[in-house]
């Protein structure tokens, strides 16, 4: 199969965040491009054409490809958020993406290629050198194909189905077609209408009733035997009394050549089934991060995300619950640390559909340099509805006098029987506690770190060890700019 | 024997001079107890030792064995051996005595070199002993929540972990009741010796009776004016800081 275009005369992705640098930055500082052949390459823009090569590479069914050029006419449709969003979103140059990359060949860059603060990021975060290859894109493919068949065969002993999307689709599409798009329609905004007109790659899991899965489920393995999802399309089934973690991206800096990063996770919870998603990003600087996740949550089942969102240039992502079956429960946890230049805009959606539904949302924020870090989030519970309970509680850190953070928390609880509580709280880390770590032998910037790492630290607790391990040394190494 | 040396200090904060031209040097193995009324320049003087940003020393200088640490940053002074015992130690949320303990002491160890984690907290757990702190002490966040008694014994179970050469105890008694300056006390006196020169700082003398001091020093706007032994102090409970003020006066 042949490319739309001939990739060598096209421009870098890069080019468009560098021809806007609205954020005050040079974006094409840190950057780093090299020239890549792709096998399968939709070349740059988005038109019907595109859309109908994606999905005769990927050999798809009459249905899905009918439900992609049905979300790309809603893509074309929808007008950006921007009169609640940022104006950033407005930088994004749709015709200058490439929506679809298949690298079939080896890169030709080598390590020697790859810039020294990249090596020592690397170096700092202790990543064994067979993926440090991998993460600086040296190799095409990282060697866990076998980690990850070795747990996908596990887990099938029990009947549970671990794949990739495109995979589950071919293979599962009974599974997979009944609740794909149900739980956010394409429509739903801008960008889950342009996932699901081009999405590519993504995780499927379904665990049959009764199954807890003993050990957490690791995308890790899974899209580093791939390429790293740019319109991942995730969709997790979990049947009635099962449990199941999954565990999403990793710590190390994700060097990206594609700017805009627009995923779509979709989670069903049935009667009294539980479900745990975490999920630690850390994004080059030039990425646009725009992520639909939300999960559906029937009678007494339990979903709870678990957020971590370090790096990118705008990340936009409202983990979400809807709660439609009584006693449901929803929890979202969040962390994230926005940097000179970059923009958080995370936060929570509890949307109560069922009496006796609890939900939870803990977010947590810092904001260093001319970092900016928001939080939004909707609670909804309506009249009709008796015994509901939200408990929401945002604290931001700011760390530099120039750092900003806003809070834009929407409440609507209809109705008297129901229990609902927020707190917000706004610190700074203030020069005396800095002088007070510093007169006991740390550093200024050990001082820092000891002090985010505080702010965090009863949330930190909830991740996975390893993942709060490598979080405080990502945290130390974002720390070591912001003082002086 | 290490000296701590200070010559003709002037501090300022801001405009406002506040330590007027001190001059005090304080060898290891003594204790020197500093007292006088509110507003003398006390705590200012301790806190530009140990290099508190908003004090600006004007002229004068502070050497340790005949260096000057006036170019060291907060955290190199700390290094080289100068402890402060705050009056108000800042909350640390999230971070716990152990945890904090333990990121000072490796950023006393040479690049790349590990903190041995099992020797560290065999250490901890000998110093928590010797104060009697119970071990539950060391997993709370440091200084938050914690009682003005609580905030004293963890500033001298830190002094007693970071082994510092000189230590200055700014108004170290000030709210605690008999009990608790007892315990603080019985800490400073353990750690008392050869190796350690400590700068009481204090407004009463009550401290003093538990805490000897080998010298007594009045500081009087901004200057030291008056300069004894232990006597000194007694002095000075029995005839008031009018005292000092009068005879300053008339000479």
């Amino acid at each position: 199969m042949k490319p739309l275009s001939d990739p060598e005369t096209l421009a870098p992705a890069e080019e468009a965040a560098v021809e806007n640098p609205s954020v005050g930055i040079d974006q094409s500082a840190g950057n780093f491009s090299y020239d890549v052949t792709y096998e399968f390459d939709a070349g740059t823009g988005l038109n019907e054409k595109t859309v109908r090569y994606i999905s005769s590479v990927k050999k798809e069914a009459q249905w899905i490809l009918d439900f992609r050029l049905k979300a790309l006419k809603t893509f074309e449709s929808m007008p950006l958020p921007t009169h609640w969003a940022t104006k950033d979103l407005e930088n994004i140059d749709f015709n200058k993406i490439r929506y679809y990359l298949s690298q079939g060949q080896k890169p030709k860059r080598t390590w020697d290629e790859v810039p020294d603060d990249i090596k020592n990021t690397f170096e700092r975060l202790g990543i064994p050198e067979q993926e440090r290859k991998f993460l600086a894109g040296v190799e095409a493919q990282f060697d866990s194909e076998a980690a990850y068949s070795n747990i996908k065969d596990i887990v099938a002993k029990q009947g549970v189905i671990f794949c990739n999307s495109t995979e589950a689709l071919r293979e599962h599409p009974e599974l997979f077609r009944k609740w794909f798009g149900k739980v956010i329609p394409t429509s739903d905004n801008k960008f889950s209408a342009l996932n699901s007109a081009v999405f590519s790659g993504g995780s499927f899991i379904y665990v049959p009733p009764g199954v807890k899965v003993a050990q957490p489920l690791q995308a890790y393995f899974r899209i580093n035997a791939e390429n790293f999802g740019q319109f991942e399309r995730t969709l997790i089934i979990v049947d009635e009394g099962a449990e199941v973690t999954y565990m999403e991206g990793c710590t190390a800096p994700k060097f990206s050549t594609s700017t805009l990063h627009s995923a779509v996770v979709e989670l069903v919870a049935m009667k009294g089934a539980k479900i745990q998603y975490i999920t630690v990003q850390n994004w080059a600087s030039n990425v646009y991060n725009l992520v639909t996740k939300r999960g559906l949550a029937h009678e007494e089942a339990e979903i709870k995300w678990i957020d971590c969102n370090l790096g990118s240039r705008l990340t936009m992502k409202y983990p979400g619950v809807i709660l439609k079956g009584r006693k449901a429960r929803g929890e979202v946890i969040s962390i994230a640390l926005a940097n000179d230049g970059q923009h958080q805009d995370t936060g929570a959606k509890m949307v109560h559909a069922a009496d006796e539904t609890t939900s939870t949302i803990v977010s947590k924020s810092i904001s260093v340099g001319q970092g900016r870090a928001t939080y939004r989030g909707v609670v909804h519970i309506p009249k009709h509805l008796k015994g509901c309970k939200n408990n929401t509680e945002c604290d931001a850190l700011l760390i530099n006098t120039n750092s900003r953070t806003d809070t834009y928390p929407a409440i609507t609880v209809r109705g008297d029987q129901h229990a609902v509580q927020h707190e917000a709280s706004v610190s700074k880390v203030s020069e005396e506690q800095i002088f007070y770590m510093q007169q006991r032998g740390l550093t200024e910037g050990q001082a820092m770190s000891l002090s985010v790492n505080g702010f965090i630290n009863d949330l930190a607790r909830q991740f996975p060890m390893e993942y709060s391990v490598e979080l405080k040394r990502l945290i130390d190494l974002e720390m070591e700019g912001s003082v002086g | 024997m290490h000296s701590l040396e200070i010559k003709d200090l002037h501090v300022s904060i801001g405009d406002k001079e506040i330590v007027k031209g001190l001059s005090l040097t304080i060898k290891t193995g003594e204790v020197h107890a500093i007292m006088g009324p509110n507003g003398t320049g006390k705590s200012t003087l301790s806190k530009a030792i140990a290099g508190h940003p908003d004090y600006t020393i004007t002229s004068g200088d502070v050497l340790i064995d005949g260096k000057s640490i006036l170019e060291m940053e907060p955290d190199e002074r700390a290094r080289a051996g100068v402890f402060l015992a705050f009056q108000y130690p800042s909350e640390i949320p999230g971070v716990t005595i152990a945890n904090f303990l333990r990121a000072a002491q490796q950023a006393r160890l040479a690049e790349g070199e590990e903190l041995d984690a099992t020797a560290y907290y065999k250490k901890l757990y000998s110093k928590m002993d010797l104060l009697k702190i119970d071990r539950k002490f060391t997993s709370r966040a440091v200084n938050e929540g914690f009682s003005g008694g609580e905030k004293k014994r963890c500033e001298i179970l830190q002094m007693a972990m970071l082994e510092p050469i000189f230590s200055l105890m700014d108004e170290t008694d000030s709210g605690l009741d008999i009990d608790a300056l007892r315990i603080v006390a019985d800490g400073v006196n353990a750690q008392r010796g050869e190796k350690l020169g400590v700068l009481l700082i204090t407004h009463y003398q009550r401290l003093l009776d538990y805490i000897v001091p080998d010298f007594v020093h009045v500081m009087w706007d901004g200057r030291i004016v008056k300069s004894g032994d232990k006597s000194l102090a007694l002095e000075l409970e029995a005839k008031g800081y009018d005292w000092v003020k009068k005879e300053l006066i008339h000479t």
